[in-house]
């Protein structure tokens, strides 16, 4: 196929059924349970993960959990609501934070923006970012804060507040999933996972946070098949109308200035470009870039899936043990 | 600081890469033209840290600007741009 805006579209009415199969088995005969929790956050991925199980399973033998924390937008929890309204499946809120308080959650993540902006407190907002593509600088992540009287400022990461910053954040992916572990021991059900192909392929989420799942229905759909697909299974228009966001930091904050590279629509075309062999000149008229810049991100790609390779992997073994098939 | 001899920078810089990458593997020290980011053996928290080994042993302060792989992807540019910095 010649390489197109085009080869991103989908027979969304048979994918949704071919999934919807592939649910049904995976739940009884290889996880043997009998439905499936999904945590909702009012963004596009688990909105159509969550309309997924419900045509799979029916909505009785679907379960959703709410879980907001004080970084949380405020209509995160509106929008959440809207989906299992829509679907009809019971759901529950859970709050998340006093856990995360509990577990200094935010105070490791300030102690550690205090490594670099001092006066960081009350009042202040925070993001991470990386380097936009045009730069040619590495991956190297920096910290955004906007003051109270929202002067905004920013300042490369030294590598113990880096590392701080995100061990204190991974507490509330790691937090969510022992909460949908909980209610899916509850209920005899099996945990979904909701990342998007892009998400999986380069390893945007946390080791035993929103990375660890039974199932994960869309990790094979690029993104911008998530939204359509979405849309065709009747998720609320403010989700899907919604640019996507990391929804973990107390400042707005884009996925393509947190992890990728660029906007989803064009990532999504590069990663299908390079995955089918693509030439970079051919690419980029397609993508909306140069083909330097296309050569960058496809390297960009390499890197991100060798850095991230071990989030995915099992525990490794130091010897064998044949008679346990996984 | 007198000036620093480009070839004690590498040797110091894949010193701290075994020590600190291959828990005191040497068999596995990288060649000085050896590019990180292509052969996998140091990712962008590696980068990371060895800009922060840098900047404390060599007493230089390294910009946004400066992380770029001409200067960071292998011993030798490591080192190179170690000896300009330190020079300027």
């Amino acid at each position: 196929m010649a390489f197109s805006k085009d080869v991103l579209a989908l027979d969304l009415e048979a994918e949704a059924t071919r999934i919807a199969g592939e649910l049904r088995r995976i739940v009884a005969h290889e996880c043997k349970r009998r439905g499936l929790v999904v945590a909702l956050s009012g963004g596009i991925d688990s909105s159509c993960v969550a309309a997924l199980a419900a045509r799979a399973l029916g909505p009785s033998k679907v379960f959703g959990v709410h879980m907001p924390e004080r970084d949380s937008s405020d209509d995160t929890l509106r929008l959440s609501q809207s989906v299992s309204t829509t679907f009809g499946f019971d759901s529950t809120v859970e709050i998340l934070t006093p856990i995360l308080e509990g577990f200094g959650c935010y105070q490791r993540r300030d102690e550690a923006i205090r490594m670099v902006f001092p006066d960081f407190g009350p009042g202040w907002r925070s993001k991470i970012v990386l380097p936009g593509l045009a730069g040619g600088e590495l991956n190297v992540y920096s910290v955004v804060v906007q003051k109270p009287d929202g002067t905004v400022d920013r300042q490369r990461l030294p590598l113990k507040a880096y590392l701080q910053i995100v061990a204190a954040t991974n507490f509330k992916q790691r937090t969510r999933k022992t909460l949908e572990y909980y209610h899916a021991d509850r209920l005899n059900y099996a945990v979904t996972g909701t990342p998007n192909r892009l998400e999986y392929d380069q390893g945007f989420y946390v080791k035993g946070g929103d990375g660890l799942a039974d199932v994960k229905p869309i990790a094979h759909l690029y993104k911008t098949q998530v939204y359509a697909m979405a849309r065709h299974l009747g998720v609320p228009a403010d989700i899907c109308d919604r640019a996507p966001t990391t929804d973990t930091y107390s400042l707005a904050q884009g996925q393509d200035e947190f992890y990728f590279s660029l906007p989803y629509p064009q990532m999504d075309l590069a990663l299908w470009a390079k995955n089918h062999g693509v030439p970079p000149v051919e690419a980029a008229p397609v993508i909306g870039l140069t083909a330097d810049q296309v050569e960058r991100v496809y390297r960009d790609i390499d890197q991100k899936r060798a850095t991230t390779r071990y989030l995915g992997l099992r525990a490794q073994l130091c010897g064998d043990v044949p008679e346990i098939k996984l | 600081m007198p000036q620093l001899d480009v070839v004690d920078v590498q040797r110091a810089v894949t010193g701290f890469i075994v020590d600190n990458f291959l828990f005191g593997n040497t068999a596995e020290a990288p060649a000085p033209t050896t590019s990180f980011m292509e052969t996998g053996l140091i990712d962008s928290t590696g980068v990371l840290e060895l800009v922060t080994f840098i900047e404390e042993r060599y007493a230089i302060k390294v910009g946004d600007d400066e992380l770029v792989p001409e200067n960071l992807d292998s011993v030798a540019n490591l080192a190179g741009f170690v000896v300009r910095k330190a020079g300027a």
